[in-house]
């Protein structure tokens, strides 16, 4: 299962062009979806049987929440949760021309992600509008695996293929070839650790590791704002390797600890608070945007950033009861994108699009809740703070 | 979070939502199924003293994580009184939801509304 040329430092670069690991797996493990029916990921039983509630999300039948949202999240917070994520996909980028192509798609700087390392990104149209927030993997030199939204998938997919005619490259859709688990908290490391043949790998690196007997790519990344670990691996795999980290002490944890999860933390949900409507500019990514590499959308980015965006993405706390949700409106202009009851605050936070000269932290903003008129505060990033 | 129960002195409105009827005057609150559906609820934001409830429609909002739920009145009437340790202690709607966990009161408008409501065995028959 494994290639033999595994470095087996934590900061190694997988042999990813030695050994086509994931690409010799014949993957079996997913139910096939029609028209009509949700795709289930391989933990599907597992999900039902420890009576996780199930909705439809992005067309996968998918665990909202186990124990509870509040219980799962202060885990995360405080120990060590586990996330199904398999619904996400994956898009592998090989061939001479993957760092050239993937420069042209992506709008971060691809030369500043070294092998073994993982970097985030959006993708944008000529006119700068969001098309997916991704983060990338670099398993070798020429070959890139990067992680798609699951509603998005198929349209990402779509765009970079439409875009490859120029470039010596294969855009191979991965998404069946992984089931993916975010193993996250305090203690998430650690117990990967221990089911682990190796080190896990420093922040924003990733690493071929055999976990709980299964090949698996470790990739220090996440969305919780935790320290933690996501892990691809064959989908054939992934009851094992789930049976081993709960057996380890990891909680599971469902879609709706996630979202608040990363909401407290203010990390972006393609959807909500990023789409082909806004621009990454107004988001608030423009650290992840290199426009001198000549990205698609990166004139129309590039004039945004020098011209200031016509409405900014901050978060906010509402100041008193209530909670705001997405499609609230902003009194005065703007809209809330995301919003949530935050477990650790304790109060209703959210992120929301306003106008410039409202966008500083500690302006006070009222948003309408279905009719209410509730106040709130515009903070800065994160809403969250460890030991806050 | 208790197991499922639906007590039999009380009345029940499709909608998920029970009244406890004493003359002309009436408790509402949600079922054990509603607030299992619901989640942990996070907020409940209390109609005013005084307000209509009308059978069959929203009277206020109750609120989870990921959730915002109407409440539907399962009967007629005045509120004359909200359950202000809700707003403290909003989860004692899923720990006691036939106790501590009531909405408001009411004074009924109509009495004889409580004919199209469904016993305890009716309702539980309804979530089969």
């Amino acid at each position: 299962m494994r290639p033999a040329s595994l470095a087996q430092t934590g900061q190694c670069s997988a042999g990813w062009d030695a050994g086509p690991l994931w690409r010799a797996l014949t993957w079996c493990g997913v139910a096939q979806t029609t028209e009509t029916s949700l795709r289930r990921t391989p933990l599907y039983e597992r999900h039902a049987a420890a009576g996780a509630k199930l909705v439809p999300f992005a067309g996968w039948e998918m665990p909202v929440q186990y124990s509870g949202i509040r219980e799962e999240h202060v885990t995360v917070r405080r120990d060590a949760g586990v996330f199904d994520v398999s619904h996400m996909g994956q898009v592998e980028t090989r061939g001479p021309d993957a760092l050239p192509f993937l420069q042209r798609m992506l709008s971060n700087d691809l030369r500043r992600l070294p092998e073994g390392g993982a970097q985030y990104s959006v993708m944008t149209r000529e006119d700068g509008g969001v098309l997916d927030d991704l983060f990338t993997y670099r398993l070798s030199e020429c070959v890139f695996l990067t992680v798609t939204n699951a509603a998005n998938h198929e349209r990402d997919l779509a765009w970079l293929r439409s875009h490859a005619a120029d470039f010596d490259v294969d855009v191979i859709d991965a998404a069946t070839q992984f089931a993916m688990l975010a193993v996250q908290g305090p203690r998430a490391r650690s117990l990967v650790h221990a089911l682990s043949d190796g080190l896990t790998p420093s922040r924003m690196r990733c690493c071929e590791r055999t976990v709980a007997g299964a090949g698996t790519l470790v990739c220090a990344t996440g969305y919780t704002g935790e320290d933690g670990v996501e892990l691809l691996l064959d989908p054939t795999a992934a009851l094992e390797v789930w049976d081993a980290l709960l057996a380890a002490g990891a909680a599971p944890v469902g879609l709706g600890a996630r979202d608040t999860l990363r909401l407290e933390v203010c990390f972006h949900l393609y959807g909500n608070d990023l789409s082909e409507d806004r621009g990454p500019i107004e988001a608030g990514l423009g650290w992840c945007c290199r426009e001198q590499t000549g990205f698609i959308g990166s004139e129309a980015v590039a004039a945004v950033r020098a011209n200031g965006p016509a409405e900014k993405l901050v978060p906010f706390v509402i100041d008193g009861p209530g909670i705001a949700r997405q499609g609230n409106p902003v009194v005065g202009g703007g809209v809330v994108t995301s919003g949530t009851f935050s477990p650790c605050l304790e109060r209703g936070i959210g992120m929301a699009y306003v106008s410039p000269e409202r966008a500083e932290p500690g302006t006070r903003i009222e948003i309408d809740v279905r009719g209410t008129v509730r106040p709130a505060v515009i903070e800065r990033k994160p809403l969250y703070r460890k030991g806050s | 979070m208790p197991d499922p129960s639906y007590p039999d002195d009380l009345l029940y409105h499709p909608e998920h939502d029970w009244a406890r009827v004493d003359g002309d005057t009436a408790t509402f609150g949600i079922t054990w199924y509603a607030q299992d559906a619901l989640g942990e609820v996070v907020f409940f934001d209390p109609p005013k003293v005084g307000a209509k409830a009308s059978k069959d429609e929203a009277y206020t909002e109750i609120e989870s994580v990921k959730a915002v739920s109407d409440v539907i009145a399962p009967l007629s009437g005045e509120i004359t009184a909200v359950n202000d340790a809700l707003a403290e202690n909003p989860e004692l709607v899923n720990d006691d939801p036939y106790g501590a966990g009531w909405l408001v009161q009411v004074r009924l408008a109509d009495p004889s509304e409580t004919q199209s409501l469904l016993s305890a065995e009716a309702y539980e028959a309804m979530l089969e």
